[in-house]
């Protein structure tokens, strides 16, 4: 009996040791494998990978592909929608966690968990056939009046087209709030209550409370679920690729721009993945783009210094 | 004491508590007012994709024919047959992934909470936060890179299912997690002083106790995969018809008939595109509805 039971311990304590481990090794293997395949790509490549802003990989003879462009698209969408994003996942989270009566900032929080559980090409489709309309009236004035400040300067899209990258940050900005506000909630739900007692008991008011105690202990959760959303912004998919039109023109500094994503280039090129140096290409644009959301999701779990798990 | 003499009917110093000045009232009020602003504005989204959803999908759902046919010969400018082809494919996907993802996930849960000590659990709970970073579409690339480039497998609905488990399992393991670190020690320390052995406590003590939390973390992480479409677009081709075999062929999901109706210009591809989501909603609130009702008729007792 007694031999049984030490061999279910150590067989219960591989098996638990074991999945630990494969999750470990599955991060190692993603990296791996995508470097194994863009390897032989990137010897081919006749253009410089970092700096061309082509992507032509019809002829397997003439690769040409670079990742300027594609990052430059996606720093401005993702950043667009940290700017909106930011500060309204922000008030949110105040309102939930410091006005709200107890009694409702639990459903109140569920109502906003629940953007998280809409899908994100159920975004994609409201984004470019119902909020797109009603956008364009605001590029168009944004354009006309402030035309003149870089980034709203006439994009390189024909007038009129509503895929915009403007109109993804938008969409990007709804879709990582829900993301921002969870961290944000939880942290400063666990400000100290001596704290804000003090606070209070030296006259505070309830924003003074909020400006001398809650964000002070709050800060680095805020910023650590803001890169969690911007990591999240980064690797979005299909909303962007149904939403931003793509363009032949140059990237400029414009919002109105259209442009492919790394994630949407890859994603608008999925069905033509037949040959090998051509994949490769995509690939890695792949790779590139899990290098920047590991490095991004590893910063704000540093960030974070463990006030936040997840 | 001259003071006081000079004015006897003042205090001889300023009182205790003075009335909150008009700027900082003022200040606190705004910021009352933005912080409700914010959550309004949070909440205008939500409100607005789901009436848009509901009013345009409902024509769909309620026409005779869509639970229960495909697509199979219904010609692109048709308003007729169903997407049931479309719904097993999204359920077989997403169960499969959950066949392979839910066992694997509690089990390292058990390893971070039981087990995991120094470096290598450190590692693993770092690993487990990059993991619930990586966006479905490398997860996607990752699995065409290994099994179908380098392994020779073709692209089938199980593809599918294999980069679903890389999406799934952080959320799997970090709601398992949460679970059983609220599990009190005292049931386990009454267990081990019972002479029972630690991974038959943890088995029959500890997984019991958090059950709840853990099958509601399962059905929250069955909604988080279910609505994926990057996978599917690189893993699997799109069929208008019902195909069962989810190791061979082509399939499709409502996430892949809603893309592929993308660039069918008929007006009855904005009808079938709007019935899909609203059904993919349906299916997502389910679960989500599920999970909540779960955890709240069976929280862990403190």
């Amino acid at each position: 009996m007694w031999a049984s039971s030490r061999r279910g311990e150590s067989v219960f304590r591989g098996l638990t040791t074991g999945s630990g481990v494969l999750v470990v090794a599955s991060i190692a293997l993603i990296g791996l494998f995508l470097l194994i395949q863009a390897i032989p790509s990137l010897l081919a490549n006749q253009a410089n990978f970092f700096t061309s802003t082509e992507f032509s990989t019809g002829d397997p003879d003439n690769l040409r592909f670079g990742i300027l462009d594609l990052l430059v698209v996606t720093l401005k969408t993702s950043i667009l929608a940290l700017v909106i994003a930011m500060p309204i996942a922000l008030g949110v989270a105040l309102f939930l966690t410091q006005y709200a009566p107890k009694r409702v900032a639990r459903p109140f929080a569920y109502v906003i968990d629940l953007l998280a559980a809409v899908p994100s090409i159920v975004y994609g489709l409201w984004g470019i056939l119902v909020l797109a309309p009603v956008i364009l009236p605001v590029n168009q004035w944004l354009v006309d009046n402030l035309g003149w400040f870089p980034l709203f300067s006439q994009g390189n899209l024909p007038v009129g087209v509503r895929g915009t990258i403007f109109t993804g940050g938008v969409i990007l900005a709804v879709m990582i709030l829900p993301i921002i506000t969870a961290v944000a909630r939880e942290v400063f739900a666990q400000t100290p209550r001596f704290h804000i007692e003090a606070a209070k008991a030296l006259g505070a008011t309830r924003w003074e409370v909020i400006t001398m105690a809650v964000l002070p202990y709050g800060r680095s959760g805020y910023i650590a679920g803001s890169m969690l959303g911007l990591g999240r912004a980064l690797g979005e998919t299909i909303a962007i690729l149904l939403v931003i039109s793509a363009s032949t023109g140059m990237q400029t500094l414009s919002l109105f721009d259209g442009g492919y994503t790394f994630a949407s280039l890859i994603a608008s090129a999925a069905s033509e993945f037949s040959q090998p140096l051509p994949t490769g290409a995509y690939i890695s644009a792949g790779l590139v783009l899990f290098v920047l959301t590991f490095v991004v999701n590893a910063l704000a779990r540093v960030v974070a210094g463990g006030k936040v798990n997840g | 004491m001259s003071t006081a003499l000079e004015a006897p009917d003042q205090p001889a110093s300023s009182p205790p508590f003075q009335p909150i000045s008009t700027a900082r009232r003022l200040k606190n009020t705004s910021a009352t007012v933005l912080v409700a602003l914010a959550f309004l504005i949070a909440c205008v989204p939500l409100v607005w994709i789901l009436v848009e959803v509901v009013i345009r999908g409902a024509g769909a759902i309620f026409s005779a024919d869509w639970w229960g046919r495909s697509q199979s010969g219904v010609n692109p400018e048709e308003y007729a047959g169903g997407v049931y082809h479309a719904i097993y494919g999204t359920i077989i996907q997403a169960l499969l992934c959950g066949v392979i993802a839910v066992p694997i996930g509690i089990l390292a849960a058990i390893y971070l909470v039981e087990y995991g000590r120094g470096r290598l659990a450190k590692t693993t709970s770092f690993m487990v936060d990059i993991l619930s970073g990586v966006p479905s579409i490398v997860a996607a690339l990752f699995i065409f890179a290994l099994f179908v480039s380098i392994l020779g497998a073709e692209q089938s609905a199980f593809m599918v299912s294999l980069a679903l488990v890389l999406l799934m399992l952080p959320v799997v393991i970090r709601n398992t997690e949460e679970m059983l670190r609220l599990v009190p020690d005292r049931l386990r320390e009454s267990a081990y002083a019972l002479g029972i052995p630690k991974w038959k406590t943890i088995l029959r003590i500890v997984l019991p106790t958090a059950l709840s939390g853990t099958v509601t973390g399962v059905m929250l992480a069955f909604a988080r995969v279910i609505g994926e479409t990057a996978p599917v677009l690189v893993l699997v081709g799109y069929a208008r018809a019902i195909n069962y075999d989810p190791f061979e062929g082509n399939m499709a999901s409502l996430p892949l008939l809603m893309f592929s109706e993308f660039s069918n210009p008929e007006p009855a591809g904005q009808f079938r595109i709007w019935g899909a989501a609203l059904t993919l909603i349906l299916i997502v609130m389910i679960f989500q509805l599920g999970a909540s009702v779960i955890s709240r008729f069976s929280a862990i007792q403190k």
